[in-house]
């Protein structure tokens, strides 16, 4: 049985990634963030239901794309939006950027950019979680794009084969970049493809949070109980360009009918509304949680603009750890 | 203990398995099987499938499952079954586990050990006998050593087992079975980074590591009855560079020939030239050469093409000679 409050948390997470990554959008051309950004904005639901299935010592690892699962497992938002303006402040202290997120108090190891670099990884964590005992389940995000991947093959038979508590999450938003999926795969069933390689699978509506968060769920429970990896696809769509803070429907490779279609079913006004429809929600609780997360967000614009550059001279720490602490380590 | 290479590098895994409960060992083969050279045979009968993982056939995923398991805690050891299958994972190394301590500013590393035997001279031809060592060599994050004798190589795993991060440790596989000598049985280490003399000499100054140190000294040893005192040093490890042994060396010896099997082109040779034009010009009396594979894609099967790959010791005693003479 879901509590009312568990759902107007993951409502919230929602709001809050899309106020975050709305706030991103309006000040891009400011160009003081100069770093890439691969917006979430269209995506939050499966952010927000996938998260809230793990415990804040479970392992994230994401994508390019990855502030709204930065968000929604916790991520510190100072840090990252710092991080974003290349502050000393940031969650890797300006050194990464929008696509090198990392907060360790809260399991997120690592989001990397290059597609399909973090399922091994990500395997790895989970891995070693099986050998330690730790209990923590690893959640991995990725796209449709990484499915074309050689390691995703390598990744899947390896975590099924080791039956590994981690959880594939598939954000299949239909565009690698420019590159719609039908010219990229052929007409085949991904959930399929991850069945065959042993592993538990499901497709699920990427709009709907709270059926994210149940699949999820039962997926990080047999994760947990020793029952195996899971891999959920999740359909969805960015409504931003590829990468910055705009809207790119003219340039041809994608519809204005394309899109509107797909922001008719925004995640978040569906829940909204969902929310207000069955009084879990009244209009003065949305507009103070409206009024207290812009608050939030811009003390966090705020701080971060005000934040030093790294210096200089940390180019070269933490290339390797000093030599001799190496051998005294032996 | 009296070993040679294979069973130093089984004696100090055993060791190191035994002494830490958080080294994994996985890879191809390593575990029923033992390693097609035997080194980790029986591992899996006494450490159990937890630890002596035999691996799918996906040289990314051990990579990058090995960088996973380091960034938990655990210290990974992962083999690649012969240096040429190491390209899938060229990504997951130089694209991930070098960058794993610099792009989290240091709150986690990537203690992981990624083994893999290299090398010609075995009649491997094109795909089982190339040396990698450059095509890592360019990547900072990444140490890279490449122990030639049964000493060094325990001490040199010892130390890359307890380096906090990772480190490419290459065998050539023609000084498996080399030769054998008595090494020290405590888990001793050998610092990362530091050249060994393994001749010492007045009249020129080899640098060389890997399978062609052994040659470099069989020609020293032949050009003695001549009058030629040549210093040999063993790199031992490849990256970091140990500059002041060379640099000392040069010092006595102002001349320079580096010898290596892989190719000469962008190699290792060029970056210790370098380093001695910049830094010792003026102790040089003769121009420094390089020996060094030829700039061909790889080594030919028969052993006409093979043996014009790979340098004899008569060839380095010619160029030993002709830089003395210089």
């Amino acid at each position: 049985m879901t509590l009312i409050s568990d759902k107007l948390a993951r409502f919230t997470t929602m709001l809050r990634i899309r106020m975050v990554e709305e706030m991103i959008a309006a000040r891009y051309d400011e160009q003081e963030m100069r770093c890439p950004v691969h917006l979430s904005i269209g995506q939050e639901a499966i952010a927000a239901g996938v998260c809230a299935a793990f415990t804040r010592s479970d392992y994230l690892f994401s994508t390019h794309r990855s502030h709204a699962h930065y968000l929604a497992k916790g991520g510190d938002l100072p840090g990252l939006i710092a991080e974003i303006y290349g502050r000393n402040t940031g969650c890797v202290r300006g050194r990464g950027g929008s696509m090198h997120l990392c907060d360790l108090d809260v399991g997120i190891l690592a989001t990397m950019p290059i597609v399909g670099s973090t399922l091994p990884i990500a395997t790895g964590a989970a891995f070693g979680s099986k050998l330690l005992g730790d209990q923590r389940v690893t959640v991995v995000f990725f796209g449709d794009g990484t499915t074309e991947e050689g390691v995703f093959s390598e990744s899947l038979n390896f975590a099924a084969l080791q039956q590994l508590p981690i959880v594939f999450i598939c954000e299949n938003n239909l565009y690698s970049v420019y590159s719609p999926l039908e010219v990229r795969q052929p007409a085949r069933d991904r959930v399929a493809l991850a069945a065959a390689h042993g592993i538990t699978a499901a497709l699920g509506d990427g709009d709907d949070v709270e059926a994210i968060f149940s699949l999820t769920e039962n997926a990080v429970a047999r994760a947990r109980n020793g029952g195996g990896p899971s891999f959920l696809e999740f359909a969805t769509y960015r409504w931003r360009e590829h990468c910055g803070p705009h809207y790119d429907n003219d340039i041809g490779y994608r519809s204005e009918a394309e899109f509107l279609a797909w922001q008719q079913r925004d995640p978040l006004a569906r829940t909204e509304r969902e929310l207000l429809a069955s009084g879990e929600l009244c209009a003065a609780t949305l507009s103070d949680i409206k009024a207290s997360l812009q608050d939030e967000i811009e003390t966090a614009f705020t701080a971060a603009r005000e934040a030093p550059f790294p210096d200089e001279s940390t180019l070269f720490t933490d290339l390797f750890v000093p030599t001799e602490l190496c051998v005294q380590a032996a | 203990m009296n070993v040679n290479n294979v069973e130093a590098v089984r004696a100090t895994l055993h060791d190191a398995l035994t002494r830490d409960e958080r080294i994994v060992i996985l890879g191809e083969d390593v575990g029923a099987r033992g390693n097609v050279f035997l080194i980790t045979k029986d591992f899996l009968q006494e450490f159990g499938p937890q630890r002596i993982v035999d691996t799918p056939l996906s040289e990314s995923a051990i990579i990058g499952v090995a960088v996973g398991m380091a960034m938990d805690g655990l210290r990974p050891i992962a083999e690649i079954q012969f240096a040429d299958f190491i390209f899938p994972a060229f990504n997951q190394i130089v694209g991930e586990a070098a960058k794993t301590r610099y792009r989290s500013n240091g709150d986690y590393t990537c203690p992981l050990v990624i083994r893999t035997p290299y090398g010609g001279g075995v009649r491997g031809a094109l795909s089982h006998s190339i040396s990698i060592e450059a095509l890592f060599y360019h990547v900072p994050g990444l140490k890279i050593v490449a122990p030639a004798f049964p000493a060094d190589v325990r001490g040199l795993l010892n130390a890359a087992i307890a380096d906090p991060d990772p480190i490419l440790f290459l065998e050539h596989k023609k000084t498996y079975r080399l030769a054998r000598t008595d090494i020290a049985d405590e888990a001793y280490t050998i610092p990362i980074g530091q050249a060994d003399i393994k001749r010492s000499g007045t009249d020129l100054t080899v640098v060389s590591y890997g399978y062609f140190v052994h040659l470099a000294l069989e020609a020293a040893a032949k050009l003695s009855s001549e009058d030629i005192s040549v210093e040999v040093i063993d790199l031992r490890s490849i990256r970091p560079m140990d500059k002041t042994t060379i640099l000392q060396s040069l010092s006595k010896t102002h001349r320079l020939l580096i010898i290596h099997e892989d190719h000469a082109f962008g190699g290792i040779g060029a970056e210790i030239a370098a380093m001695v034009a910049s830094e010792a010009l003026f102790e040089l009396d003769a121009p420094i050469r390089r020996l060094c594979g030829p700039d061909v894609p790889a080594m030919g099967y028969a052993h006409a093409l093979e043996d014009a790959y790979m340098i004899s010791s008569e060839q380095m005693a010619t160029a030993m000679r002709e830089m003395v003479q210089f």
